[in-house]
Formats: structure tokens, sequence, C-alpha cells
């Protein structure tokens, strides 16, 4: 492995050569051959035929170390449905505060939705929800119940979008999270991954149902839904509650105070949407224990795990594969700061094979480990007679370390698991043959001191030779 | 007895031997330092940035990125790394005007390895901390040198995908969510792989495609698949035990082993020769 023992070797080939076989052949057979001829004249000829060339071919030799090519990515996943975004815009009461460069909040948002849809990349579908458009009463009951889809998901009529925009009135009550309920619903269901974007000014006035376990609770059904926030107002609960919804989905939050940030912001996101368009993972169940753990193929996997909970899943692995298996765990609520995640790989009777494992303490958004395992040869003759192509079962198990002041009896933290098996790659023999300047030296001298002892001893033994 | 030691013949094998001994010093010379990175001529700039692993933006070296997002955000995107290369990672984080904001704010640059295995850096300012009035944040890491093969439990740098995450670790919570500006570059150079031996057969490329949970039914049991007890003694007659898998593959060490042959003989013969041309 290390480049000290291929010297060893290569210095202990080249110390053998001249000493056996050759080394004799030279001093019994030279003097005979040549028949007394000088020996210098044979190194003559070798010289002479340009040394230049020899030591530039040499040189060619030793630089040319080819790159290896860069490893082809992996197929993209093509996915089969348009990506799929819905804008729910806040037109409560507030959003007539003129505070936006001089004007009003809600004229900015018109604005911006405008040029959204002129620039609404190909293929990419479309909704418009508002929220508090139309209530003018007092009644809370009814005012919170007022969320209607201005533009339904699909191809968008341009025209007809705008038309539709540009009649919005400041009004209401803001219904966020009856809003976020019924734009999840409005998204639908598929195997794509969906993107709401939310644009609001205010706190939700309506709650319960408080926005943020809404967010909570669409986003562990498992329909991966998404939804990014867009504060109108340097507020602090109005931050504070976009930031939690955002980070219960894993969207982001970001707060707009000019006209060209909201619009590129959205721009922005409706952009990533057509751009993060691939089959999300498929729903799984970890098991308590090993035993009727679900069996994975290779792919991605998304399940939930609970503070302090273990998961078990299976892979089969055949002799000759390797198990390569990571793991993320997403931080959708606010956790204390110290936190970890540990992946284990273990045989089915419980025995441990490897570990994947990181912690942390900072503000972040998810924690990932991996791991790599292929049956050793040294595994296969201790462990239990396997019997050779039949595959062995790994157990893998997630656990965490996370502490949070909430959340406890809700969904647990989403969790993401792909898993891979390819052929595993198998520990290099060692080369037998060498490399490097310093076994060209050690040759070199070896060859001169040979050359040397040989030279003496046949000048010896044909002086012995003569004066018998 | 007719000998040659003509004079011109020692000086012939003493530029021989000062060339060699030229080319030798050079190769040895430690490879030159890196400059910083640049971006490479031509290349289309990058103004995408993903915010999950899963979605992370692919990105090249020397393709300069630049991306505009909100203080908050965490930032993906990926390169990918194959044996024997060192890649550097500069960005620079232009920050929101400081009358915006609150307090000082800590930046990190993560990197992952395809399997979301943290991987160090071995030099760059992973996690500066901009001060309150400051304009901007310079974040850099340097990766370690990608192996071409790795025992499988280790956490070496393999050949296959690399994600690099843009975040802010510490920061005011009000600063949260105003404009910033990110402008990253990224060098790949050739850190060489002469002390790696081995090969890591599938690069650590993660999986993209949604599982498929198999079912202890559908589980392939394939009876043909179980090995042919071994029968003993008839590979002594078929001859099938001639097979050349013990010789290592072509690469760069047969060259130089057999370079080094060929010097051992030359030298040889010139040791042979000096002990026959003193004698007059």
């Amino acid at each position: 492995m290390d480049a000290g023992a291929f010297r060893k070797t290569g210095a202990t080939v080249g110390y053998r050569m001249p000493k056996d076989k050759p080394s004799k052949r030279l001093v019994l057979s030279m003097p005979l051959l040549s028949g007394h001829l000088p020996i210098a004249t044979i190194t003559d000829v070798i010289m002479r035929k340009r040394p230049a060339v020899l030591l530039l071919g040499l040189l060619a030799a030793m630089s040319t170390i080819a790159l290896p090519p860069a490893p082809a990515d992996g197929a993209e996943p093509v996915a089969t449905e348009p990506p799929k975004v819905e804008l729910v815009l806040d037109v409560s009461g507030s959003m007539a505060a003129k505070d936006i460069d001089g004007r009003s909040r809600i004229s900015v948002a018109q604005q911006a939705f405008n040029e959204v849809v002129d620039a609404l990349p190909e293929g990419t579908q479309l909704g418009i929800r508002v929220l508090g458009a139309t209530y003018r009463g007092k009644d809370k009951v009814a005012g919170c119940q007022d969320t209607q889809q201005l533009v339904p998901v699909g191809p968008v009529d341009r025209d007809a979008a705008k038309a539709a925009i540009a009649t919005l009135q400041p009004t209401g009550f803001t219904p966020v999270g009856l809003a976020l309920r019924e734009a999840a619903a409005d998204l639908g269901v598929g195997e794509t991954p969906r993107r709401i974007v939310l644009i609001t000014d205010g706190e939700d006035t309506c709650a319960p149902p408080d926005p943020c376990d809404v967010a909570r609770e669409i986003a562990a059904q498992g329909t991966h839904l998404v939804v990014d926030t867009l504060g109108l107002a340097p507020d602090e609960k109005v931050r504070r509650q976009l930031l939690c919804i955002a980070t219960a989905t894993g969207g982001t939050y970001a707060s707009a105070q000019t006209p060209d940030q909201l619009t590129n912001r959205i721009k922005q996101l409706v952009d990533r949407a057509k751009d993060t368009n691939a089959p999300a993972p498929a729903q799984v169940a970890g098991n308590k224990e090993c035993a009727g753990a679900p069996l994975l193929s290779p792919g991605v996997y998304a399940d939930r795990e609970k503070i302090s909970e273990h998961r078990w899943y299976r892979v089969p692995v055949r002799e000759g594969e390797e198990l390569r298996a990571s793991v993320s765990i997403a931080l959708d609520r606010p956790v204390n700061r110290d936190y970890g995640v540990l992946l284990r790989a273990t045989a089915a009777d419980g025995r441990e094979l490897v570990r994947g494992t990181d912690a942390g303490s900072e503000r972040t958004d998810v924690l990932s480990t991996g791991l790599r395992w292929s049956a050793s040869e040294t595994d296969a003759e201790s462990g239990p007679p396997e019997s050779g192509a039949a595959a062995t079962e790994v157990c893998l198990v997630v656990s965490n370390s996370f502490a949070s002041p909430v959340g406890a009896d809700g969904p647990g933290m989403p969790v993401e698991l792909t898993i891979d098996v390819v052929p595993a790659s198998p520990a290099p023999d060692a080369p037998g043959l060498g490399r490097g300047w310093l076994l060209l030296l050690v040759l070199s001298v070896a060859g001169l001191v040979t050359g040397v002892i040989s030279g003496w001893v046949t000048r010896w033994w044909i002086a012995t030779w003569r004066t018998n | 007895m007719q000998m040659p030691a003509r004079p011109e013949h020692r000086r012939r094998y003493l530029r021989v031997a000062v060339a060699a001994v030229a080319a030798l010093g050079a190769a040895l010379m430690p490879a030159a330092a890196a400059a910083e990175p640049t971006p490479s001529p031509g290349a289309t700039p990058v103004n995408r940035a993903g915010t999950s692993f899963f979605t992370a933006t692919p990105v090249n070296a020397g393709q300069p990125v630049q991306v505009a997002g909100f203080t908050g955000d965490y930032l993906y995107w990926s390169i990918s790394g194959s044996a024997g290369q060192i890649t550097e990672i500069a960005m620079t984080v232009t920050l929101p005007p400081a009358d915006e904001r609150s307090g000082p704010s800590t930046w990190t640059v993560d990197v992952f390895d395809g399997l979301r295995r943290r991987q160090a850096c071995t030099a760059g300012a992973q996690t500066p901390t901009a001060a309150a009035d400051a304009t901007e944040v310079v974040l850099g890491c340097t990766l370690r040198r990608v192996r071409s093969w790795a025992e499988p439990w280790s956490g070496d740098p393999l050949p296959g995908t690399y994600y690099i995450r843009l975040s802010v670790i510490d920061l005011p919570e009000s600063d949260i969510g105003l404009p910033i500006q990110v402008d990253m570059l990224i060098n790949s150079r050739d850190g060489g792989s002469s002390a790696d031996d081995g090969e890591l057969k599938a690069p650590l490329v993660p999986a993209g495609k949604p599982g498929k949970i198999v079912t202890d039914a559908e589980e392939p049991v394939d009876p043909s698949a179980s090995p042919s007890p071994v029968e003993a003694g008839s590979d002594w007659i078929s001859f099938d035990w001639i097979s050349f898998d013990w010789l290592p593959d072509l690469s760069v060490r047969w060259i130089w082993t057999t370079v080094g042959g060929a010097l051992a003989a030359v030298t040889g013969v010139i040791g042979f020769s000096l002990t026959w041309r003193r004698r007059r």
C-alpha cells in the first residue's frame, strides 16, 4: 500500500537479479566469448548509441503518469411529472401599508407576480392561492375560512392570471395555516416534490391551527412538500413564524425589502422547482429491530425518526459486493445545542460491521453520515459458512442523539436514506514491481557494485588461470 | 592486450552521469505551489445552487459560481473528484449592508463525499467570522488528495461526487433572511497518484432513483448460482492452472522496473569495465 513497501520490493528485485544467474554468466562467458576483447568497447557501443535518446525516453516514461478519466456521474433520474409550484399570497388588510420604497405591499407583490408569470420557465405548472382577499367583515370564524385558489395549478394562461392578480384588494384576516393546508391539497400527491411559496406580511391571526404545526403535519404526510417563505415586513414575530414553517418543511426563509428583491426571489424559487424536479424518495418505515425490518434495494428512501428512536433496515449483500449507505436527518425543529447521528451496519447476529457517525453543535439543516462495507476474506472465514453467491443480510440501524424542546409527540424528524450495492473493490496486491527514482538509483548502484565485483573476480580468475 | 581507456570515454561517462543526476534532481523537485484559483476561459458561470444533497447543483472546476441568496440559506453544489486530484474551493460572500445587520456572523463551508461523510479541509478559512461591520467574508477549503482506493472502513477521499455546502452557523436571529451574494470558484489540481495502488470499482456517486422495498418472498434465490463443488485433481489435467493473473496490470511500474533493470545492466558493464581499464 505505501510507497516504502514498493521501494523495498523493487530493491530486493534489483539486488537479487545481478547476484544470481546473470552475474555468474557474465563472469564465465564474457571473457570466453569475446576472447579478451576489451569490454570497454561494448560499453562504448552502448553509450555511443545516442545516450540522449535513452535519457529522453527515460524521462518521457517517468512523466507519463496518465490522469484517470473523471468518473461519469450516474444517469440523472428523469422525472415524468412537470414541476409544480403554488404561490400563496397574503391579501390581508395589512398589505395596504405603504412601506416598500413608498409603495404599498400589495402593489409590489402584484408587480412581482406579473413578472414571475411572464418569466415562467417552460413546462412549469404554477398555481396562485390567496388568503384574506374577500371577507370584509369582523367575524373571525368566517374571516379565517377566507382562502381561494385564484389560478389552478397547471399550464398557465398568462393573461387570465394577470387579470386575476390585478383585482386583488387588501381586505381581511390572515389564515396562513388553512391556506397552507389548502395549497397542499391543490398541488396533490405525485412522484416529485412540490413547492409552495408563501408570501406574507403578517402573523397568522387565525391560530389554531398554528401554521407551523400545519407545516409539520403536511411535511409528515410524505407528500414531499417544501414551503419557501417570503416576509414582506421586518417584524420579529412574522420572521419567527415563517422561519418555523420553512424549517419544518426543508424550505427557505427570506425577507424582501425592495420590489426587485421580491421579484428575483420568487423567480429564483420558481426556477428552483424546475431545477430540482426529480423523483421523490420512496417512503419506508424502519422496524424496531433487525428481524422483520424492511428489505431495501438500491435507491433513495424517506422515513421519519423520533428523537432517540432506532430504526432498522435490512439490505441483501452478495459476496463480492460492497454496501454503501448514507443517511441524513433533517433538523425540522429547534434542537438543543449538541447533537449527533449514528449509522451502524451489523450482521444478523448483532455483530457490528462498520459505523458512520457525525455530530455537531451549530445551526444546520441536516446532519448526515455514511458507510461502506464489503465482506472481507477474514470475515468469510471466521463467520458462519456462507453459501457462495447467496446474499447476506446486513442490518442497518439509524439512531440519533438530538434533543428538542418541541414536537416530542409529533411526527419524527425526516430521514433520508440512500442505499447502493456495487461491485466490491478488493485490496490491491503488493505490486511486485517498483517505481520511483530511488528504485533506479538502487538498481544502478547494485549493478555497478556487481559489475566491479565481477570484474575483480574475473581478473583474479584470469590471473590464476594464466599463472597455472 | 589492447585497452581503449581513452580519456574522452571517461569524459563521456561523466557527461552522462551529470545529465542523469540533473534529470533526477528535476524530477525530485516538489510540484510547483498552487496559484490562486482562476476561472477557466470560456466557462459558463453558474447562477444556481441546490438546497439539499439531493438537489445540489453540479459545478465544474474553473466554472465561476455567482448566486444571489439570503442569510440563513443552505446552498449546495456538487463537484466530481477523480483520483489524484486536489480540490480547492474559494468563496466570497458579500454580506447585507452593515446597517441592516445587528451583529457578527460565522460562516462555514462544509464538504461531504458521495456518501455524505464529512471531509476535512487541509487548508483555508473554513469557518470565518465576519465582524458586524464587515462587507464581505472570504471562505476557503482545500480538500485532501483523492485516493484511487481505500478500505471500506476508512474515511479517505475517493473518486466520486463531492458536496459543498455554504451556510451561516452563528448569527443574531434578526439577521436571517437578508440578501447576500455568493461568488465561488473551484480549482482542481493534480496532486499525483504515485503513492496509490488499487482501484475503486464504482465511484462514490450516490444513487438518485427512488428505492424499492423488496419483500422476503421476492428475494432472489438462485440455486444455480451456488458454487459447484471443487473437483480436486482435475486442474492438473486441464492445465487451467496456467494463468497470468499473478502478473501485475500494465502500469507505469513496468516501465520503471524495466528501465531500472536496463540501468543496472549498463552500470554493471561500466563497473566491470572500470576494473579492467586500470590494467595497462
